[in-house]
């Protein structure tokens, strides 16, 4: 496919970036381009962006050093928030324990083992106010890796912002907010598709119109490809969500200029390193394409797919962990020639546990090794043109599209009714799940090679590392949430919950407001979770 | 004798790629296996261990919680009357394995086992288990 920029289109808009006095040059001093091309070649910047969504990419602007961080208590996390800014970090990531991501307290009995071990424990406002204590949310970017509750913790961080002087409109982060990928892989549901799509339209709705800082939702291909889809499969069904999401904002009332702007992304970066970069490229086009072409939009920000990268925790390997650093490395620098705008990068120690202090600044180390020494942020799409990797990405492309156009014709013309089809039947994970064994039995073979895992072993014992989380600080979570139950006026909590309860049973209702009057109530993630759930249902599925 | 092997999910943990995987491959491997499904209670997966008359039940823990929940399993088992052994896989840190084989974990699979090591560690505990 063929989309000619022009060079000369190019050079002007690379002429008003703010990248336009650098100049480049190696470590000997050859100079070099802001980006390479023949004359009438496709160029950054331009539609279908298949080389990047800036003219001048990384010149321009570095991607944003995104850390995940969360375990035990907030303060704890947040004092790991306080060393990942120290150390020049510049963006903050949460990461969530089991009860909170289902939509439990933790007191609550299935919580038990579960608290504070796998992320930081949220139970109320109260939480989310010592999370970011100290930490300006008017300037630095937040992300919160939720699902189920989200529009629950989106409220409690709004509601904990304004009380601290911080205006809505001038609170600047991203709220993962995909459930569709939890029916699909991540299984961190609680309620059905459709009433939880709704709370999905509710915070979208609500950010569009007041938050104009904010990213509701980030469409996450990073779950579906831990799971073991294939790239192509990544690239498809994530893209699919992304177009279900747009469906949905739609039957929300929202033009689609309005909201698709705010739209982002969140891929794998995985150890194939070529078919990773043309991966991001082809998902680019795609998105390009088909936002322009299929769902009208005019406003070029409504094409660009921004994207955030992490590199593949399955790809880690308990045995000779140290290797980790090597693969976290390689797949960093594929996200970076791909063109992120953010990334993570993982711990070597994430094949075991969550990862020490030391082990995390050493995967930051990583990133600034990549964004200052090694010159490769100098050019846009440095491998565009390579044969190898345009033809990868017109072949993912077109794998990709053959499942988009299956998905499409399922829901009959409707991407968000044939993602929900696709769900109840078992078709995404019946892909996914295929592919995990596929990938499984040829490493079982030594078809595929893990090297320390089956190949290149050796007699060294693989090492018992101490477990970071130690008990996840349960008894002190259960003492501060006790405290809260305590010192808060019941009756408050009471009549939020029922207004709640009876706005939830009117689907036209955006539950945003009730959610932050619940919030500053001081009512409990898990107190406003079965609150909808009474009116929502559960969901439950069967192993097939 | 064909191996009747319970592969469960216990507690919240929603990872489910590794148990889909074994599942499939003990199924090649000749075994016959039922899968819970996600978010089981010990009390559930006893009850089924006990009405499907398994020779093991395997857990598939990725969240840490090993150390809580595989001991609650157990104990709901015996209580039943199940004597099947049971083992878990997963990511278990090494120093929380003297605690589980305390608590009647038969045998533990970190990530990376081969299949062949959790086929012949499967068939041997049930041989000892018959005798």
């Amino acid at each position: 496919m063929n989309h000619r920029t022009g060079r000369s289109k190019w050079e002007d808009a690379y002429s008003e970036s703010p990248a336009a006095q650098s100049h480049g040059a190696t470590q000997s001093g050859v100079s070099i381009d802001p980006v390479y091309g023949p004359d009438d070649a496709e160029y950054p910047g331009f539609f279908p962006y298949t080389r990047g969504i800036h003219p001048a990419m990384y010149r321009s602007k570095l991607w944003t050093m995104r850390m995940f961080a969360g375990f035990g208590t907030a303060p704890e996390t947040n004092q790991r928030f306080h060393e990942i800014i120290a150390a020049g970090g510049t963006g903050i990531s949460t990461a969530y324990d089991m009860p909170t991501l289902l939509g439990i307290d933790s007191d609550d009995p299935r919580a038990l083992g579960e608290v504070g071990r796998c992320g930081v424990a949220i139970d109320t406002i109260d939480d989310v106010a010592d999370l970011y204590d100290g930490i300006d949310l008017g300037a630095i970017t937040t992300s919160m890796t939720i699902n189920a509750p989200a529009a629950a913790l989106f409220a409690m961080f709004v509601a904990n912002a304004e009380a601290r002087g911080v205006h809505r409109s001038r609170v600047g982060g991203t709220l993962q907010n995909d459930i569709l990928k939890e029916y699909q892989a991540q299984h961190e549901y609680v309620f059905p598709p459709r009433p939880s799509l709704r709370l999905v339209r509710d915070t979208m709705v609500f950010a569009t119109r007041e938050m104009p800082r904010w990213h509701p939702v980030s469409i996450s291909g990073y779950h579906i490809r831990e799971a073991g889809s294939t790239a192509a499969q990544e690239v498809a069904f994530t893209l699919a969500n992304g177009f279900a999401y747009v469906e949905l904002a739609r039957r929300g009332g929202l033009a689609v200029d309005s909201f698709a702007p705010k739209l982002s992304f969140f891929f794998n970066a995985h150890i194939d390193f070529f078919e990773e970069v043309a991966k991001y490229r082809s998902a680019r086009r795609i998105w390009a394409t088909w936002m322009r072409d299929f769902y009208g939009a005019h406003d070029e920000r409504s094409w660009q797919l921004r994207f955030h990268a992490q590199t593949a925790g399955v790809s880690l390997t308990a045995q000779q962990p140290d290797n980790n650093h090597a693969r976290t490395a390689i797949e960093a620098l594929a996200a970076v020639l791909g063109g992120a705008q953010s990334l993570h990068t993982n711990s070597f120690d994430e094949a075991w546990t969550l990862p020490s202090s030391e082990a995390a600044r050493v995967a930051l180390r990583t990133q600034q090794v990549i964004a200052y020494e090694t010159n490769v942020t100098q050019v846009a799409d440095p491998l565009g043109g390579s044969w190898f990797v345009e033809s990868l990405t017109d072949q993912l492309q077109s794998e990709a599209g053959q499942l988009l156009e299956e998905l499409l014709e399922i829901g009959a013309g409707s991407m968000l009714e044939g993602c929900l089809t696709a769900i109840d039947n078992g078709w995404f994970e019946g892909h996914i799940t295929d592919a995990a064994y596929a990938h499984e039995r040829a490493v079982q073979r030594g078809e595929r090679i893990i090297v320390g895992v089956n190949a290149f072993t050796d007699d060294s014992p693989t090492p018992s590392p101490p477990n970071q989380i130690g008990d996840g600080g349960e008894a002190l979570q259960l003492q501060r949430l006790r405290r809260v139950r305590h010192e808060r006026n019941s009756d408050a909590v009471h009549h939020t919950l029922e207004r709640l309860s009876a706005e939830a049973h009117d689907a036209e209702v955006n539950l945003m407001p009730a959610l932050m009057e619940a919030s500053l109530a001081r009512a409990t993630v898990g107190e406003i979770m079965s609150t909808l759930a009474d009116v929502f249902g559960r969901y439950h599925v069967s192993p097939r | 004798m064909t191996l009747r092997v319970l592969v469960a999910k216990v507690g919240l943990d929603g990872h489910d790629r590794g148990v889909n995987v074994i599942t499939r491959l003990l199924r090649d491997a000749g075994m016959e296996v039922i899968y819970t499904g996600l978010f089981q209670s010990p009390e559930t997966i006893a009850r089924t261990a006990v009405d499907e008359d398994v020779d093991i039940v395997g857990l598939s823990i990725l969240s840490g919680a090993h150390l809580t929940l595989a001991p609650l399993v157990i104990t709901a088992m015996r209580e039943l009357g199940s004597e099947a052994p049971v083992v878990v896989g997963g990511i278990i840190p090494g120093e929380d394995l003297d605690a589980l084989r305390h608590a009647g974990v038969a045998a533990t699979f970190g990530p990376g086992t081969s299949l062949d090591d959790i086929v012949a560690t499967l068939e041997r505990l049930q041989t000892t288990a018959q005798h």
